[in-house]
């Protein structure tokens, strides 16, 4: 607000009392805001060809056969790939959701020490460590030396390393929004560590922290490098078992069927392309509107 | 002493995250252990990855068994990584600059909220889906009207001519992983901008500067250590980027891009591509040499986030 009342009156004053602004500024300036408007008008182009380009092409593929057919070697329907990218993204979330809200707890509430500083370091670290290279390891740690061959277990530990760091450092920043004067007033009527964390702070933060949740389901379900060599592919449903069957998914089927000659495949690979942006957008939109309502209702610390 | 269960347990759950990333260091290195062995260093430098005559009799070199002929250099991983993310830095930082003051200081926050909604969905786009944008509406673009295009009109400058190519290639992948990165910079930048005490941009607007001016001469410099840790941290995820790179690099094999428009592969890419072919070899060498690759880009991802995060620790983010 006082930037814009200063620059108001500056300007006012420029223009009455002819304060000069030699043409080199203006036409730099001009030059200027022409990039800027640029650069997010690009963004935006980008997010519409993308979004526009996987419809466009998916359009004439969406039929309920979709749903109810599985796939075979050049078509089909996607039951199985669906079925399979719910069963390891929710695996992973169950896995991962514990663990990494435990850590963001310890994060945020113990955090401030050499180990804490050095753990959120470890964690924000383990965040860059590119997919392919979880998905190598557990290819050489649970599918060859543990024996469990492409299986759904391989798929759904590699795909929870990969989540942990997310869902710790949004649970630590959700329960660090949480002010001091909260936590002494548990204390102060006599609640040891544990209640205090599970009764007052966690439901205060729950829906940051389900924000958060969100997030990493929608990025379990975009991930296929992880999955390629865990996970492996198969054409049939699951069946229950966690190793030694290897499972279909989503983000498998674009990558594969795009590069067959029929254009059967190709519109399968757009149609999963399709399925899978949008259950990402949605469930980043859900997290993201869970987080307005619930701070609407709540309140939220500030 | 009354043992705290809750801490206890909290510690013991917190650690899995350090061990995780220790065992994935330690399993690599294990696993590769005899490749490492067999092929020194110049593994990194050499230009010749050749599994062997798979059909002949393995032999063995320096105590190990391998095909006969097989030789492990990638050289050109290492080039095609390293110049794919630095081209695509170089495109996507100045566009993600922009949009980021365009978010927070150039329409008013009424609007602001729901077009940075467009930054943040593209950051959400899986990663195989911009290697199927780029396969199926880039690739074709590029390579039957920009290419062309642009090697003519620069033909004077070297690497932007010469053969245009088919649009798979170094230039396409260096495109998209822009696309993919600029959000990534563009997010963290805005919140930056907006965090940035008013005094500052007051005492400029004071001497006359237009807002424009303000950003450039006072903001930028102050965030630039932000800015280079941001930058660090989306280059970190440029080089380790599997799928799109995969579908729009090309895959060249031993081979150095000579322009811009060559093909290339990165080193995730490769991982992803060439695992079933390394398992046709009955030594297992050429699996663990690809070990070898994946070890040598968790270490260099590594090496660049904790750059990045000692600079953004230094810069008070978060």
């Amino acid at each position: 607000m006082a930037v814009r009342a200063i620059e108001r009156s500056v300007s006012v004053r420029a223009s009455t009392k002819g304060f000069k602004v030699s043409l080199s500024r203006r036409v730099m300036t001009a030059f200027a805001w022409m990039f800027v408007l640029f650069s997010f008008l690009f963004v935006a182009a980008m997010f519409i060809s993308i979004i526009g380009d996987v419809l466009i092409h998916a359009w004439p593929a969406l039929t309920p056969k979709l749903l109810t057919d599985i796939t075979n070697g050049i078509g089909g329907g996607l039951k199985n790939a669906i079925e399979g990218t719910m069963v390891m993204s929710v695996g992973a979330l169950l896995l991962a959701a514990p663990i990494g809200i435990a850590s963001g707890i310890y994060l945020s509430e113990h955090g401030h020490g050499g180990a804490g500083k050095m753990l959120r370091f470890l964690s924000d670290v383990l965040v860059g460590i590119p997919s392919i290279v979880l998905g190598y390891v557990g290819y050489i740690t649970m599918v060859i030396y543990l024996g469990w061959q492409f299986s759904v277990a391989a798929g759904i530990i590699t795909l929870t390393v990969m989540l942990l760091p997310y869902i710790a450092r949004s649970t630590e920043l959700a329960m660090a929004n949480i002010p001091l004067a909260v936590r002494e007033a548990g204390y102060g009527l006599g609640a040891g560590e544990g209640r205090v964390v599970l009764r007052i702070l966690l439901p205060g933060a729950a829906p940051a922290i389900m924000t958060g949740l969100f997030y990493a389901v929608a990025l379990s379900m975009g991930e296929t490098a992880p999955l390629l060599y865990t996970a492996g592919w198969s054409n049939y449903m699951w069946n229950g078992h966690f190793t030694k069957e290897p499972i279909g998914y989503l983000t498998y089927v674009i990558w594969t069927f795009i590069n067959e000659p029929f254009a059967e495949s190709h519109m399968l690979a757009f149609a999963a392309a399709f399925l899978i942006t949008a259950g990402v957008l949605i469930l980043i939109l859900i997290g993201r509107w869970l987080l307005v309502r619930g701070q609407r209702r709540m309140g939220a610390y500030r | 002493m009354k043992i705290p269960v809750f801490r206890v347990g909290l510690i013991a759950t917190a650690s899995f995250l350090p061990l995780s990333l220790i065992a994935l260091i330690v399993f690599l290195a294990i696993y590769s252990w005899p490749a490492i062995h067999f092929n020194q260093f110049h593994f990194l430098w050499t230009n010749d990855w050749n599994l062997g005559n798979l059909y002949g009799n393995p032999v063995t070199v320096h105590g190990v068994q391998i095909m006969p002929g097989a030789k492990y250099g990638i050289w050109f991983l290492v080039v095609g990584t390293i110049v794919s993310s630095a081209l695509a830095m170089v495109m996507a930082m100045p566009v993600a600059i922009g949009a980021a003051y365009f978010l927070s200081e150039g329409v008013r926050k009424s609007w602001a909220g729901p077009l940075s909604l467009f930054v943040d969905l593209l950051a959400a786009i899986p990663s195989v889906v911009y290697g199927l944008w780029g396969y199926a509406l880039l690739v074709p673009l590029f390579g039957q009207t920009i290419f062309p295009f642009l090697a003519n009109t620069f033909s004077f400058i070297p690497f932007l001519n010469g053969d245009p190519g088919s649009g798979y290639g170094l230039l396409t992948s260096a495109f998209v992983l822009a696309v993919m990165i600029i959000p990534l910079i563009s997010a963290t930048l805005r919140e930056s901008i907006r965090m940035t005490e008013p005094e500052l941009k007051e005492a400029g607007l004071s001497l006359g500067l237009n807002r424009l001016e303000v950003f450039w001469h006072i903001t930028l410099p102050k965030l630039k250590t932000v800015l280079i840790g941001v930058g660090i941290l989306a280059l970190g995820r440029a080089l380790g980027e599997t799928m799109a790179v995969l579908m729009v690099s090309g895959n060249a094999l031993n081979y150095l891009p000579n322009n811009i428009y060559a093909p290339i592969s990165t080193m995730a890419a490769f991982i992803a591509s060439q695992l079933d072919s390394a398992l046709q070899d009955p030594t297992n060498m050429a699996v663990e040499a690809l070990s070898e690759i994946a070890l040598v880009l968790l270490l260099i991802t590594v090496a660049v986030n904790i750059a990045a995060r000692l600079l953004l620790w230094m810069a008070r983010v978060r």
